[in-house]
């Protein structure tokens, strides 16, 4: 493999991982505050749909971008309802949803385009555009490095750079802010949270509605950025690598960035059969790469690969004592 | 909150969340500029309105009973088995393997061993998953559905690499031979004249309602299935009443992946008779919705899943007939999981409130 092909699967490595990235950041701000959420894939889902058909109608993409944290904030609500309000089962509550969005979706898209559940192809600016970033040009020249900025790091739609800085951002809100502790806390000891005096709701359904935010800049990012314009069932499971991918870092957000790079990784290898093939020496066949996020997942669920324990109150409903 | 009478629980709670699903879907359809009566008539007539209507209800009813039948053996033990999807496609493979490796001479010696087959695919599939949460706590859901993907990958794989007939495109496996097709409700007797010879409904519909029956045996009359249902009531008691938490973990979900395995028999070997892609076409998660429903009781269960064989078989004919997507069926699914499985609590909480404005007030010291 020569260094042009590297630099251009490494290109749709960051632009693959971008999804996954962001609904796996949303589903850690809402496990760290102890509700399971199986269901990124439906928010997502959903805001690809809304955000491509805003998108479309409008003609921008910001518009449509606003309108699918919208659509997966709807969802993410009634999840807080299920979960946290009416204290019902979290899982059961998120393949609902999975379920409502993949439904609902087509249903929508054909009334409003009549395409067979799709909208159409979105152009100009109804598509976020990619951004040269500064000095790729005069940079370009250096070896190496140079090409790497220039290829790699340069040349995204805004919401890849977006989706990077939400990492940072995620740690520093969790790790070295007052509200941080206490959603950690709220997902590891509901009751000591409660009993200083702070409201395990309001947290939970903050950390719910942040979750919705984040898979809605995700499934934007799909419709408007990644492809031009929504089709049916267009997050095709990456909702369940995003999830994979949060147990593979074990909740945390700078691992979370390193497991969506590398799942990433295999989408774009998945994409070039002929690049394994020359690297490996034999035929790599593609559903093996398909698989292979979730096979890494079970065996790091084992435990094989030091232990992932998920927050210690993920997924109970918190009852207050009376 | 109301303590509910055992009849408002199993009757009136799943009957509201079935007319809040179907009201919601209706304001969706207004929504969308079609006129829900008219959907709710094609749906009906369709469904249950002909012979060859019920020859597909009780065909898609027959997949629902198993994968519904595996969740409910695995809720009771308190596992949650999403990965009915990717055991029924195993169960399948296990199907075409024991079709495909004899030139069987008759159905009835086909079926058994392709039950078998179906059985411990199913279970197999299973097997991992319960294994990671009895020994190492991964968390079921979550490995089971990862399994479900990985299933999906190994078929792809199978069956264009391995199982693909020479020269042909599709990725699917040769027919199966003569011998291993399964009667169709028209061959049986008496209710055969009903039926045309088309329809797909087939005697696996007979081996759904007796693994009612054997589910129902199982966990409410055998030694197994009281240990199964009190571990899942409560762990630490069951425990400490001597009940091994590996061998029931272990236990109920290899019951659970073989019965969806065996759903392989009706859309596998009764009616396509070769494996496709996607053959379970989404009926392991229809299990879920068809369980809690259900309440998970075979009865419910059998019940339920008529009730998602008549919405299956109606929203293809709304899909055919009308301006309104066939994905309408996958909305009212939502919606009925989400009312009888996550919003639960609400649900009783109204009919709770329902009793206390409307009811008679138990009198007191009244025999």
């Amino acid at each position: 493999m020569d260094y042009a092909t590297l630099l251009q699967i490494l290109d749709s490595t960051l632009r693959l991982a971008t999804p996954l990235l962001l609904a796996c950041l949303a589903g850690l701000f809402s496990e760290r505050a102890g509700i399971f959420d199986i269901g990124l894939e439906g928010k997502m889902l959903m805001a690809a749909m809304a955000s491509g058909a805003v998108a479309f109608l409008t003609g921008s993409a910001w518009v449509g971008l606003m309108a699918g944290i919208g659509a997966s904030m709807v969802l993410a609500v009634i999840h807080g309802l299920a979960s946290i309000t009416f204290r019902g089962n979290q899982l059961i509550s998120g393949v609902a949803l999975n379920f409502l969005a993949s439904g609902i979706t087509v249903l929508v898209a054909e009334d409003l385009f009549g395409q067979g559940g799709r909208t159409p192809p979105l152009e100009g600016a109804a598509r976020f555009q990619a951004l040269t970033l500064p000095l790729s040009g005069t940079l370009s020249e250096v070896p190496l490095l140079g090409p790497l900025y220039a290829e790699v790091v340069s040349g995204h739609t805004a919401l890849v750079y977006v989706a990077l800085l939400t990492v940072p951002l995620t740690w520093w809100v969790l790790f070295r802010t007052r509200f941080g502790l206490r959603l950690r806390a709220v997902g590891e000891n509901p009751e000591s949270v409660d009993t200083a005096g702070i409201s395990v709701t309001r947290l939970r359904y903050t950390a719910v509605l942040i979750t919705g935010v984040l898979c809605g800049i995700a499934g934007a990012y799909m419709a408007t950025a990644l492809q031009a314009g929504f089709g049916r069932e267009m997050t095709a499971g990456r909702g369940y690598i995003a999830l994979a991918a949060l147990i593979f870092a074990k909740w945390r957000p700078w691992h979370a960035l390193y497991a969506c790079l590398l799942f990433g990784f295999l989408q774009a290898l998945a994409l070039r059969p002929d690049v394994i093939e020359a690297a490996a020496g034999f035929k790599v066949p593609v559903p093996f790469l398909d698989a292979l996020p979730y096979v890494l997942t079970v065996i790091v669920l084992a435990g094989f690969v030091g232990k992932a324990i998920p927050p210690r109150a993920g997924g109970q409903p918190y009852v207050k004592e009376r | 909150m109301t303590r509910l009478p055992v009849w408002a629980d199993v009757v009136l709670v799943p009957l509201l969340s079935l007319v809040l699903a179907l009201l919601i879907s209706a304001l969706v359809i207004l929504a969308i500029g079609a006129d829900p009566v008219e959907a709710m008539r094609t749906m009906l007539q369709g469904a249950v309105g002909s012979a060859y209507g019920w020859g597909y209800t009780l065909y898609y009813a027959t997949s629902f009973i198993f994968t519904g039948l595996a969740v409910t053996v695995a809720f009771h033990a308190g596992q949650f088995n999403i990965g009915g999807e990717g055991q029924a496609q195993i169960g399948g493979l296990g199907v075409a393997i024991v079709c495909l490796s004899l030139p069987w001479p008759h159905w009835t010696l086909a079926l058994p061993a392709a039950m078998l087959g179906a059985a411990l695919f199913g279970a197999a599939w299973a097997a991992i998953p319960a294994y990671l949460q009895a020994r190492r706590g991964s968390h079921i859901v979550i490995t089971t559905i990862m399994f479900n993907y990985i299933a999906a990958s190994l078929l792809v794989y199978l069956l264009v690499n391995v199982f693909r007939p020479p020269g042909t495109m599709d990725p699917a496996t040769a027919r199966f031979p003569a011998g291993a097709g399964l009667p169709t409700l028209h061959d049986l007797p008496l209710v055969g004249r009903l039926f045309s010879p088309s329809v797909p409904a087939n005697i696996t519909l007979l081996l759904a309602i007796l693994a009612c029956w054997l589910v129902w045996l199982l966990l409410w009359r055998t030694r197994l299935g009281y240990e199964i249902r009190a571990f899942g009531k409560s762990e630490a008691a069951a425990v400490y009443a001597g009940i091994s938490p590996f061998r029931i973990i272990m236990l109920s979900m290899l019951i659970s992946g073989a019965l969806a395995g065996l759903m392989a028999i009706n859309n596998v070997m009764g009616e396509s008779e070769r494996l496709v892609l996607n053959s379970a076409e989404g009926a392991g998660f229809i299990g879920i919705a068809v369980a809690l429903m259900g309440r998970n009781h075979p009865v419910g269960v059998f019940l339920a899943a008529l009730l998602f064989g008549i919405l299956y078989q109606g929203g293809a004919e709304i899909g055919l007939w009308t301006s309104i997507p066939i994905e309408l069926r996958t909305v009212v699914q939502a919606l009925v999981i989400l009312f009888t499985g996550a919003l639960d609590n609400a649900m009783r909480m109204l009919v709770g409130w329902g009793f206390r404005t409307f009811g008679r007030r138990p009198a007191a010291g009244a025999a």
